[in-house]
């Protein structure tokens, strides 16, 4: 113990004194994605969502491989709401199709809506978003105003006056819900991306980059950019889930996608007249529809945590 | 009692220690289980004493006085031994408990003034709060006074104002009068001046002194600074790697340090150094005089290769309704660097020396005035010439967290201004990389890492890989080594120097710290509130300061008037 006046000195050996800032050399290198996919593969979270829309695409890509029954041709009026028979495990609808059939083609429309329409609202947004960010001035102000219009619009209202424009109402197909879902959703990408670059356009490592002569454009396609996709990621994932609902929403109020094309909001819409009846007929679309939002959002959810900076070792 | 009686019973009745900290060891649960930050601590501090802990960052130096204050994070707890607060042991008393000795008995002066008043009440409703929670009075008299003793002017009328009209120095002013308003008998004092500049420092430290001794306070001071501890403590006690390691009075220790790591920090502390790497480096250059006076003559060619001519720099600042006012950030400035030297410009925070070298980066254009690069006026370049000056004038900052892209590996960090400026192939670029990491003493293995894996020190190293990648010819080191731990400090400031022998480069060198000015600079420009108050030599400057503003620099620097032996010095 020392007491008031004693000079203590702790032997050396207790403490052995390291060379000054040692490099670590002992764990392989980590980037920021590397970093990010060692937290998520052990989130129980992210493995079972992952599980989930993997089965979805695989559905998507392959429905021959779930099932052997056409869904629009097999359709015989004698089977008009039947009960689940061998072959035929959810039943039918109205018109005597196989609901499980039906279920499985239609996560082809349901998913092509959500991936076009998100990679069209991250195309159009970031873009837009960085250089508004980046540049700021009139190109910001303009952009800010032109969101705010989007902004003030009610989404479900803005598309059904948009669908039913003459161009869009007599060309329906997947590509026109596409279209009306990104013309109405890009401002939110903008602005989360707007905000992100924002936060480093001043960081010490563009100026460091301009300085050695990077140009101002390439400083953001370089630097900026790159550092702020994290949050665009996380956002794009989150709307994958609630684009397709949209794209149900509006087929279920008959201004989405076409009759045609076999889609679980369609038949929500088809199952509507037979509620009461036959519930069942609905509840299966539904239920595909809600798990295949849910997994996404818990996907969104899983890499917003591990994409959070702060978590990150320094 | 009278004066008499106390003195009797101090000499007769051995005294308690206020804080008495017996094994301490900490331990913190982390993702990759427990870590120990703190073993077997010990200290002991008797009524009336300041004792301060020094240690670089990471030692357990805070978290020992969060443990004595019972504040540790959540996810930290005291794992052994006893903290003994006269006498009563508080290592494992209940929040209740802790919650009475808080303000009354221990009060805390947090380190950063900036984030530790609430924005969003005045600040004599923050000091009626403390006074408040410990029964004390709490009349606007009561709290006017309480910040009248820490030093703030007017104070009456000070405690309406909110935390943003204050300066730095008089927030931490207001904390100090917030951690002694209930007259506590232990002060914790955690880095309380380090976030300020030396002159402000040194004027709230003083004024701590004197508080502190009228009350009779002990104080526990928590710095990274020995030259400050040694100044302003009676004991000091070092810290490495959660351990304490020395321990002893201050000048006792300084004189004659025993454990090697207490023997490298007072090497390499600037505050206590005196012209070390220099004249280390004027010595050998004599060296070569004596061999071939020719060939150095020639080497060491004078000519000025930075000219700066009455530069001026205006920003108009907004007051509303399309008003504006012209604020010079920087006004009539004008020095020459010669090639080969470095040149050190100084000044506190707001006197306009960053806004100088980003003028000279080309990164902000002047007002008025002339910036020429080796006899070519800069203001005209454009295209392809700026593109050439880039190459020759390299910057490095301050933040070695911010300056690094933390998408790019070491290898793509390093190779960025080859490949912009397209110089040879992919292999001529990786031999290069590698070569620059010898350089700067860092192992080639560390190409494929990040820069969230590196330390502050390895990643301002390899900031200089980068600068020098181009062979530049003038590198601008905005505060390059502030934000380093002393012995990472010294590590980078001699890896500079001997950069700039090897490489004959041009430093411009912006910093606040003049301690670091007399290890590495040749030429000092003294700046305050946007003008040069006095360019010389740096011992010129040193010995003989003609302006009053720079005495006023040099004797804040702390523990700068303590004498050590010459071996240590």
């Amino acid at each position: 113990m020392t007491s008031n006046t004693e000079h203590f000195v702790a032997p050396v050996e207790e403490t052995p004194l390291l060379a000054t800032d040692a490099v670590k050399t002992d764990q392989a290198p980590l980037s920021l994605w590397a970093d990010a996919w060692r937290k998520l593969r052990r989130r129980p979270l992210f493995i079972v969502s992952s599980l989930l829309i993997l089965l979805l695409v695989t559905v998507a890509l392959f429905p021959g491989l779930f099932t052997s029954v056409e869904p629009n041709n097999d359709c015989q009026l004698s089977n008009s709401e039947g009960a689940p028979t061998a072959g035929h495990p959810l039943g039918f609808t109205l018109q005597g199709c196989d609901v499980y059939s039906r279920v499985i083609h239609g996560t082809q429309a349901s998913l092509s809506v959500g991936v076009l329409s998100v990679l069209a609202v991250v195309i159009i947004g970031v873009t837009l978003g960085a250089l508004a960010g980046y540049y700021g001035g009139w190109l910001d102000a303009v952009l800010a105003r032109l969101g705010d219009i989007f902004f003030a619009l009610p989404i479900i209202l803005g598309a059904l006056v948009i669908t039913q424009l003459p161009l869009f109402r007599e060309n329906r197909s997947v590509w026109t819900v596409v279209m009306t879902i990104s013309l109405l959703a890009w401002p939110q990408m903008a602005r989360i991306t707007r905000g992100a670059v924002i936060e480093v356009r001043n960081a010490d490592f563009v100026t460091a980059a301009r300085s050695l002569g990077v140009s101002k454009f390439g400083a953001l396609v370089k630097h900026a950019l790159p550092n702020a996709l994290a949050p665009v990621i996380v956002l794009a994932t989150l709307e994958l889930g609630v684009f397709i609902v949209l794209e149900a929403t509006l087929s279920f109020l008959g201004v989405g996608l076409p009759g045609s094309v076999m889609s679980w909001g369609n038949d929500i819409s088809a199952a509507n007249a037979s509620i009461r009846t036959n519930p069942g007929i609905l509840l299966y679309p539904a239920a595909a529809l809600s798990i295949t939002v849910l997994s996404f959002i818990m996907l969104g959810d899983a890499v917003r945590d591990a994409l959070d900076p702060k978590s990150r070792q320094r | 009692m009278t004066s008499a009686n106390i003195r009797i019973d101090e000499a007769t009745a051995p005294v308690r220690p206020i804080l008495e900290i017996k094994d301490l060891a900490i331990t913190f649960k982390t993702g990759s289980g427990e870590v120990k930050a703190v073993k077997n601590a010990h200290l002991t501090i008797m009524p009336g004493e300041t004792v301060a802990i020094v240690g670089e960052s990471g030692s357990g130096k805070s978290t020992t006085a969060l443990a004595a204050i019972g504040l540790l994070p959540n996810n930290g707890r005291v794992s052994g031994g006893q903290i003994l607060l006269d006498g009563e042991d508080i290592a494992h008393a209940p929040e209740k408990r802790m919650i009475e000795l808080r303000g009354s008995h221990i009060g805390m002066v947090p380190q950063d003034p900036m984030s530790n008043l609430n924005p969003v009440w005045k600040i004599g409703y923050q000091v009626r709060e403390t006074l408040k929670a410990n029964g004390r009075p709490d009349g606007p008299e009561d709290v006017a006074r309480v910040l009248a003793e820490a030093g703030l002017p007017d104070a009456a009328r000070r405690a309406k104002q909110y935390p943003h009209e204050f300066s730095g120095g008089m927030r931490q002013r207001a904390l100090i009068a917030i951690g002694l308003s209930c007259q506590p008998k232990l002060l914790i004092a955690d880095e309380p001046t380090s976030a300020l500049d030396v002159t402000v420092q040194r004027r709230i430290l003083d004024h701590l002194d004197k508080m502190t001794t009228e009350l009779g306070t002990s104080v526990l001071l928590i710095t990274h600074d020995l030259g400050l501890a040694a100044e302003r403590a009676d004991k000091v006690i070092v810290m490495y790697q959660g351990n304490v390691v020395e321990a002893g009075p201050s000048l006792e220790l300084l004189r004659n340090p025993q454990h090697p790591y207490t023997r490298r920090l007072v090497e390499s502390a600037p505050s206590l150094a005196s012209r070390r790497i220099q004249v280390a480096k004027e010595q050998g250059v004599e060296a070569e005089d004596l061999l071939a006076p020719v060939a150095v003559a020639k080497e060491r060619s004078t000519d000025e290769i930075l000219q700066i001519k009455n530069l001026r720099k205006i920003y108009k600042l907004r007051q509303g309704l399309g008003q504006t006012s012209d604020f010079a950030a920087v006004d009539d400035v004008s020095f020459t660097v010669k090639r080969g030297t470095t040149t050190a410009i100084v000044g506190e925070s707001g006197s306009g020396k960053s806004t100088v070298a980003k003028m000279v980066l080309q990164l902000e254009k002047p007002t008025e005035g002339q910036i020429v690069f080796d006899g070519v006026d800069t203001a005209g370049l454009k295209g392809k010439d700026l593109f050439k000056f880039r190459r020759r004038v390299q910057p490095i900052f301050q933040d070695p967290y911010g300056s690094l892209d933390p998408m790019y590996n070491i290898f793509r960090t390093i190779e960025e201004p080859l490949r912009v400026h397209k110089i040879g192939n992919a292999a001529s670029r990786e031999k290069k990389v590698r070569e620059l990491l010898d350089q700067v003493a860092l192992p080639q293995s560390m190409m494929q890492r990040y820069p969230n894996e590196l330390s502050g020190g390895q990643r301002q190293r390899i900031a200089i890989a980068r600068a020098l990648a181009l062979d530049p010819e003038v590198i601008i080191c905005d505060e390059a080594v502030s934000a380093l731990d002393v012995l990472v400090q010294a590590q980078v400031l001699n890896l500079l120097a001997d950069l700039q022998d090897n490489l004959g480069l041009t430093y411009l060198f912006i910093t606040h710290d003049l301690a670091v000015v007399r290890q590495i600079a040749d030429h000092v420009c003294v700046m305050e509130k946007g003008k040069l108050v006095e360019t010389g030599s740096t011992d010129d400057v040193f010995d003989n300061p003609r302006e009053a503003y720079t005495q006023a620099l040099l004797d804040a620097i702390p523990g700068g008037s303590l004498l050590l032996p010459p071996a240590v010095a």
